[in-house]
C-alpha cells in the first residue's frame, strides 16, 4: 500500500440532549479481499479492515465487523443519541495489526 | 473455395468465443457460496432458532450497475432503551465467494438502529438480514440485487 490509509469523519459539532445525530465516516483503504489473482495468476493475499468501533469518552457505541465483501475505501453510517458532552473515538483495525484512529468532539447544550 | 474456406474459420470462431463466454460464465459459479452456505452460517451463529418477519428494512438497489460498489442500508424498528434494543445485526450475500458481508453491534447509545455501508457482489442474487434484538428474539428478511458488472476480482 502506498499511501496510509486517512479516515474522515462527518459528526455534527453541536447538538441538543436528546437528539439523534448521524455520524459518516471514510476511510482510504483497497480492502484486498483474497480473492483476487494477479498476472501471473498468483493470489493477492487478503488485507482488509477487519473491524470498526465507535466509541464516546471510552464507551463502545457502535461496532461493524467488515468482511471481504466491503467496499475498497469502506464508508460506514450509524447514528448516535447526544446526551452530554465528550470525544468520539474511531478505531479501524487492519489485518496486518495496525490501528488507524480519529477523533471528534462534541458540544452538548 | 477460398470464400468458404474464410466463412468455415469465421464460424469458427464465433463458435470459440461462444464456449469461452459461456465457460467464464458457469466456472466461477463452482466455487461460489450458495443458499447452504448462508444457512450454515446461520447456524452457527444461532442453531435452529427460528426467525420473525417484519421490523427490518433492507434497503439495496434493484439493479446495481457495478458489484464493485453497492450501497446497503439497514434500519431496523426499535424504541433502543436498555430493555428493548437491537443487540446485533447480521448481512450475508447467497452467491459471494464468501457469504458474509458485515456484522453491526448497537447500542441503546446509538438512537437508531440504522447503518449503512457499500459492499462488493460477485453477481445477481440475494441479500439475507438477519437481526438479533436484546430479549433474543430473532428477525429475517431477504432481498434480490440485479449485478451487471460483478465486483469479485473480475
Amino acid at each position: 500500500m502506498a499511501t496510509k490509509p486517512t479516515p474522515r469523519v462527518r459528526v455534527p459539532a453541536q447538538a441538543k440532549p436528546g437528539e439523534i445525530i448521524e455520524i459518516k465516516t471514510l476511510i482510504s483503504h483497497e480492502m484486498e479481499s483474497g480473492q483476487r489473482k494477479d498476472s501471473s495468476g498468483k493470489v493477492v493475499p487478503r488485507k482488509i479492515i477487519n473491524k470498526f468501533t465507535a466509541a464516546f469518552n471510552g464507551k463502545t457505541v457502535f461496532e461493524a465487523d467488515w468482511n471481504p465483501a466491503i467496499s475498497a475505501n469502506p464508508y460506514q453510517s450509524f447514528f448516535y443519541k447526544a446526551s452530554e458532552s465528550g470525544e468520539f473515538t474511531f478505531t479501524w483495525k487492519d489485518d496486518d495489526g495496525s490501528d488507524y484512529v480519529a477523533t471528534n468532539k462534541l458540544t452538548v447544550a | 473455395m477460398v470464400l468458404k474456406s474464410v466463412e468455415l474459420t469465421r464460424r469458427n470462431t464465433l463458435a470459440l468465443a461462444g464456449i469461452a463466454g459461456l465457460a467464464a460464465v458457469l466456472a466461477p459459479r463452482l466455487s461460489f457460496a450458495d443458499e447452504k452456505a448462508v444457512a450454515e452460517e446461520i447456524k452457527k451463529l444461532y442453531g435452529d432458532k427460528t426467525f420473525g418477519s417484519g421490523k427490518i428494512k433492507l434497503d439495496v438497489p434493484e439493479i446495481a450497475e457495478n458489484g464493485l460498489v453497492v450501497p446497503i442500508n439497514v434500519e431496523v424498528e426499535s424504541p433502543m432503551t436498555d430493555a428493548d434494543h437491537v443487540k446485533s445485526v447480521h448481512v450475508f450475500a447467497e452467491r459471494n465467494p464468501l457469504p458474509a458481508v458485515v456484522s453491526y453491534r448497537f447500542t441503546p447509545a446509538c438512537g437508531r438502529a440504522a447503518a449503512s455501508t457499500r459492499m462488493r457482489l460477485a453477481e445477481t442474487q440475494n441479500i439475507v438480514c438477519i437481526v438479533e434484538m436484546s430479549d433474543g428474539k430473532l428477525y429475517m428478511t431477504k432481498a434480490n440485487v440485479k449485478v451487471t458488472i460483478g465486483g469479485c476480482g473480475g
